[in-house]
């Protein structure tokens, strides 16, 4: 049995659930924040995935895909810093880390 | 990659990631999160991205959650005490997630290209033939994207200079 571009679809997918299920369901925002970054790494997963699927003429992995992948990479790492910031300020002022304590702006 | 190490990679992965999801307590939740992303770094290896998966290991297990850990030791986080699920948030992600995961297989089963095995690499071309993954992302890196490469450059700079605002006593 070989593996297919199907499988790593299938677990690329099955993460990106896992981390919308953590968005949804947890009411910490800093573990709201880490299913978040789970959801980025999964499309990244599905983007290697088909780089080294949809070979280029040269025979070698498309490594615009890649190229992509180190953006976002670079990019989470960039809202990482300025999201923990967010939540410590949030902190400071308010001394919860709890969604539902946060509803100043709730209509 | 052999097809069981890819599953056990895969397997560690998605229940670290459960694990992250189902934790109370947030440095149990950080550390799986780290168990995540090294699976997820094999995984980028098995697909030939060796680049991506150093990338993965020293940027996401090491810089980023580092951060998260600080942060959680800094707000002096203890396991969360047991509130009433909202049964409607229960529901909601549980259903949206089933959801995708369902349609997932449905578009999976009929996508005719997902049934064929990764073609394999030509390396007759390369030095030593073998895959110098570096060179090549960097290759593509500094020429084709060479302009998104010096904005991201800017991004970081932003970044840094607003948490630096933001961590400030009182913002003016």
């Amino acid at each position: 049995m070989t593996l297919t571009l199907n499988d790593y679809l299938l677990v690329s997918g099955l993460l990106f659930a896992l981390g919308f299920a953590g968005v949804m369901l947890r009411r910490n925002i800093l573990i709201i924040f880490m299913s978040l970054e789970m959801m980025l790494n999964a499309a990244n997963l599905s983007l290697v995935a088909f780089s080294r699927f949809n070979l280029g003429a040269n025979g070698l992995p498309n490594y615009n895909a890649q190229v992509l992948v180190f953006f976002t990479i670079t990019v989470a790492a960039a809202e990482v810093a300025v999201g923990l910031a967010i939540i410590v300020a949030l902190y400071r002022s308010r001394q919860t880390t709890h969604v539902e304590d946060i509803n100043s702006l709730k209509f | 990659m052999s097809p069981i190490l890819f599953w056990l990679f895969a397997l560690l992965m998605l229940v670290a990631g459960g694990a992250v999801v189902v934790n109370r307590n947030p440095v149990a939740s950080a550390m799986c999160l780290v168990v995540c992303f090294l699976g997820l770094a094999a995984l980028f290896v098995g697909l030939d991205a060796y680049f991506i998966g150093v990338i993965q290991v020293l940027v996401y297990a090491g810089a980023v959650m580092v951060l998260f850990l600080f942060i959680i030791m800094l707000l002096d986080l203890k396991a969360e005490r047991r509130r009433k699920l909202n049964s409607l948030a229960l529901a909601g992600g549980g259903l949206v997630s089933l959801a995708f995961v369902a349609q997932l297989a449905l578009v999976l089963r009929r996508y005719p290209d997902g049934h064929r095995p990764f073609p394999a690499l030509d390396l007759a071309n390369l030095p030593n033939h073998r895959l110098d993954d570096v060179r090549l992302v960097g290759e593509a890196l500094f020429s084709i994207h060479n302009l998104p490469f010096q904005v991201v450059g800017v991004l970081i700079l932003v970044a840094t200079i607003g948490v630096v605002l933001l961590s400030k006593r009182e913002l003016k």
